[in-house]
């Protein structure tokens, strides 16, 4: 009865309902329309990084919907004093799922997908480095994606925050399955990620076409870069800290628990080694998109391309050094918190840096206000809010004041969604033709923009001053008489407007898939980088000749010299290798869930089952010596001619 | 279509919601961290406003520029022909945009470190920090233990022999060493009209002094999140003269009751309770 949560209300029957009639529909319509052949073969089993980068956006504007679901329910509750939408424990439950899904099933898969969709098409390669490795890298999120929702219906969530602080995530103090489904679930699809950060670095590195030289790339190209550097380094600090955690939980150790002698500040520092990095990890690649579309839709090349790879660089340097800004109220000293103090406002340096070259971009430019660019143009003085006030955090002393209050709540708000999100909608509009041949609509476009700027806005202006006036973060409620009332409900109207905005975007995207203009040229945008040269979407083998760079702005050079990207016509085109699809990594995948079940409710039986199933498809696939093929030269010229580059 | 329009209305909500916090920023009773009512705080207090006042100073600047650009060089149907120069970078106008940002980082940092040193221990005198010490007030501090429980404030009077639990007296005027530490998670302790928080830790003994000007009951509450009856885990601060403050001493040694083992268990048992006051600091 507990198990499957049939005590808890409502709220959790009608998500009951709800997620068995989603599952018959999904299996009605793809068993009716005979899609099962389909789905595996053209997506499931997939290496393309293209097919693997559209997945990994699916997955994140569904988790965006979960997301933004649970937050629309926080602020129903917080809208009036004394409310009684939610109780306690399921306001902590969704404040934590609302947090630990938006970071790292939302904003990570987001970007991880334009890393995908991108990154090869700018470097003028055919895939990553590890294809096979790539698809293990999107299936291990997913299948984390997936026990970690799973948490809402069966068991519990997590209660613990998304920074799920020792000691009251101990056993001690907060029993139960759901903290497990948060250790369990960061732990897959970190191992995931880590091995996403290894894949890019090595891709950029050693797979750009001839003449791509590091200081050619596209900005894009160049923010992947510095951020999977910061993936490899900050990751597997976060792997220790949820390791140990999660031993202490399900083993009876004592590495956090202070009874036994444990350190419970060791997990909040281990966590903001990680964590602080993570922020950076998310924001960097959303500054690479907003390069590439203020250039293309200023018409311009990026003002200060040197000085904006050094404050990139500068940034992941300096991302390392300020983690302690997250607990400056532990007592550390004043040596210490002054060196954590100043080292996080010097990261207002290069990343001021950055504003003035887009904002000098701009300069003399003739800007388009396509919605990729609105998205862009309003990233700007929605960042600049969220990143002054957060040197603002970085005085210690005024920190004392503003910690874990409203205050900080806006804060990472502003740049979480002025930044990262702005970013992720920026691309999406911009990409979404490469991706699918078809654009976005742009009114529809527009509407999603203002409705959600606006809305946003009005959400999260206000909660500044809800720190002023006192107002605590994770509080479920609150009496009246300190004046939170009339804000916090000003605060929910913003966020339905956001919600709005959203559903606009959905119906964008159905309407623009059944009638929206189709992109036969491949560059609806007259852009400027090499993702731009290939037909929309690219084929599997994304260039029929790996083509030569001359410049930065590769495909602006070619378009003003007049060259073709299949090179000069006399010279005959070679098969192609390409990678061959596999089941293996859905199938890794479905055993990593298993054996994370297996943790979550310490059922050892199901955890050893699972390992065991991850051991056995990686032994095979050592075994596996069929896994590549060559495209023939007759089909590549008859994909070429179809698509008039002949 | 009239994209200055647009522009217009959404400046007009900036300067609405700015006029609107200003208005509030006076308000004793709402704002408790724009209105210090001690040392501690009013330090914070000239912080916050200092950086605020830099901030602005960037955000009005960056504004200018930004809307600049937007309006001057947006594509119209009459510069359809213009194409835009190719500029690869600026190194001198580079040079200032870098140079601007580290001399406002340097004026915050100094203040900055300059008060992070000064907020560790109470002045010696209470002139340095221009309180208003109130008549007959010592400027040694007095020493009150914090323990937070699930979900409670307990507040041990060693010199004094008692105990009280989710209110505190103070006298006003005098510093107050509060020595923090916790019996269950963490929570944090933030008396916002007093001065900022510090955390409640397990095992750890955080110092955290603050000081009132004058008589009045201040708001307090944890701000580290700590489970299911955190949002209710309030407690007033009562400052008082130094005479009221002993008098209330002697009233609570006088008519309440001894701390109990009983009662010490009651309050280690996860819940909230209202407030209360004991006789005795430790459980007899």
């Amino acid at each position: 009865m507990h198990f499957f949560m049939l005590d808890e209300g409502p709220l959790i029957w009608t998500s009951d309902v709800l997620i068995i009639l989603a599952t018959i529909g999904i299996i009605a319509v793809l068993s009716y329309f005979k899609l099962w052949k389909w789905l595996w073969d053209n997506w499931l089993t997939t290496v393309d990084h293209k097919k693997i980068g559209i997945m990994y956006l699916i997955a994140a504007i569904l988790m965006l919907f979960r997301g933004g679901t649970d937050g629309l329910l926080l602020r129903a509750q917080l809208s009036w004093p004394n409310m009684h939408f939610l109780n306690a424990d399921h306001y902590d439950q969704i404040f934590t799922t609302h947090g630990t899904i938006m970071i790292l099933f939302m904003a990570m898969p987001a970007i991880i997908g334009f890393f995908n969709v991108a990154v090869p098409l700018q470097i003028g390669c055919r895939d990553v480095a590890f294809p096979y490795l790539n698809a293990i890298s999107f299936w291990l999120f997913f299948a984390a994606a997936m026990l970690f929702n799973l948490s809402f219906v069966v068991g519990g969530s997590p209660d613990g925050g998304w920074t799920s602080y020792t000691p009251y995530v101990e056993n001690a103090f907060d029993p139960g399955p759901g903290e497990n489904y948060f250790l369990v679930a960061l732990q897959i699809t970190g191992i995931g990620t880590i091995a996403t950060g290894v894949n890019f670095l090595v891709t950029i590195l050693r797979m750009r076409a001839p003449g791509m030289t590091l200081m050619r790339m596209p900005m894009f190209t160049w923010s992947v870069f510095i951020t999977s550097i910061i993936i490899v380094f900050a990751f597997p600090v976060l792997t220790v800290a949820l390791a140990l955690l999660l031993i202490d939980r399900d083993f009876g150790s004592h590495f956090f628990t202070v009874s036994a002698g444990g350190m419970p500040m060791q997990y909040v520092n281990l966590f903001w080694i990680w964590g602080h990095p993570e922020v950076y990890i998310v924001i960097l690649p959303a500054f690479g998109i907003f390069s590439e579309v203020f250039s293309t839709f200023s018409r311009k090349r990026l003002f200060g391309y040197s000085a904006m790879v050094v404050s990139m660089v500068a940034i992941a340097i300096l991302s390392f050094v300020v983690w302690v800004h997250h607990f400056f109220t532990m007592g550390a000293g004043p040596g210490v918190n002054s060196f954590f103090g100043v080292s996080t406002m010097a990261i207002a340096i290069p990343t001021g840096v950055k504003v003035f070259n887009w904002l000098f971009t701009m300069h003399k430019g003739r800007l388009e206000y396509t919605t990729a660019m609105l998205w862009a143009v309003g990233f700007i003085p929605n960042f600049l809010i969220g990143g002054l006030t957060g040197v603002m955090l970085a005085v210690p002393p005024a920190d004392y004041q503003y910690h874990n209050s409203y205050f900080l709540v806006s804060h990472f708000h502003y740049v979480l969604i002025g930044g990262t999100v702005f970013g992720v909608f920026a691309a999406l509009y911009y990409w979404w033709p490469k991706m699918f041949g078809v654009l976005l609509n742009e009114r529809l476009g527009k509407w999603h923009f203002w409705l959600f700027m606006i809305g946003f806005n009005i959400c999260f202006f206000p909660m500044y001053f809800l720190g002023f006036m006192g107002m605590t973060r994770r509080v479920y409620t609150y009496p009246a008489g300190y004046g939170w009332g009339v804000i916090n409900l000003i605060e929910t109207f913003g966020a339905l407007l956001m919600g709005i905005g959203f559903l606009v975007f959905a119906f964008n995207i159905l309407w623009s898939a059944r009638y929206g203009e189709r992109d036969t040229t491949g560059d609806p945008w007259d852009a400027r980088t090499l993702e731009w040269a290939t037909t929309s979407p690219a084929p599997t083998y994304n260039f029929a000749r790996i083509p030569e760079i001359k410049g930065r702005d590769a495909w602006w050079l070619m378009k003003k010299n007049g060259e073709s990207i299949n090179g000069p016509k006399d010279i005959p085109f070679e098969p192609i290798h390409m990678p061959n699809d596999s089941g293996r990594p859905i199938i890794m995948s479905l055993f990593f869930f298993i054996a994370g079940a297996g943790f979550v409710f310490e059922w050892w039986i199901l955890a050893i089952i699972g390992l065991a199933g991850v051991l056995v498809t990686m032994a095979l696939r050592s075994f596996e010596y069929d896994d590549h093929h060559y495209i023939p030269v007759e089909e590549i010229e008859k994909t070429e001619a179809a698509a008039g580059r002949l | 279509m009239k994209p200055s329009g647009r522009r217009l209305r959404s400046l007009l909500l900036v300067v609405g919601l700015s006029m609107f916090a200003l208005t509030g920023c006076n308000s004793a009773k709402y704002m408790p961290v724009l209105s210090p009512q001690g040392p501690v705080a009013r330090s914070e207090y000239y912080l916050i406003i200092w950086s605020f006042a830099l901030m602005l100073v960037v955000v009005l600047g960056v504004f200018v520029i930004y809307f600049y650009m937007l309006v001057k060089y947006r594509a119209r149907p009459e510069n359809k022909d213009y194409v835009p120069p190719e500029i690869e970078g600026n190194s001198r106008w580079e040079t200032i945009w870098t140079l601007i940002p580290v001399i406002i980082v340097i004026a915050l940092a100094i203040p900055t470190v300059a008060v992070t040193y000064k907020l560790v221990k109470p002045p010696k005198a209470d002139a340095a920090t221009g309180s208003t010490a109130t008549a007959g007030a010592s400027s040694n501090p007095i020493v009150i233990d914090v323990i937070s429980e699930r979900w409670k404030w307990v507040f041990k009077y060693p010199a004094q022999g008692i105990e009280t639990v989710n209110y505190v007296n103070i006298p006003a005027g005098q510093p107050v060493d509060f020595e923090l530490t916790s019996d269950g998670p963490m929570n944090t302790f933030w008396v916002p009209a007093l001065g900022g928080m510090e955390f409640n830790m397990p095992g750890h003994d955080l110092k955290l002094w603050l000081e009132a000007d004058h008589a009045g009951t201040y708001q307090g509450r944890s701000a580290q999140y700590s489970g299911r009856g955190f949002a209710a885990m309030t407690f007033d601060v009562n400052a008082q003269s130094p005479a009221a403050f002993t008098k209330w001493v002697q009233t609570i040694k006088q008519t309440k009751p001894p701390l109990t083992k009983q009662a010490d268990k009651q309050l280690s048992t996860p819940g909230n309770v209202g407030k209360m006051a004991f006789s005795t600091a430790e459980p007899q």
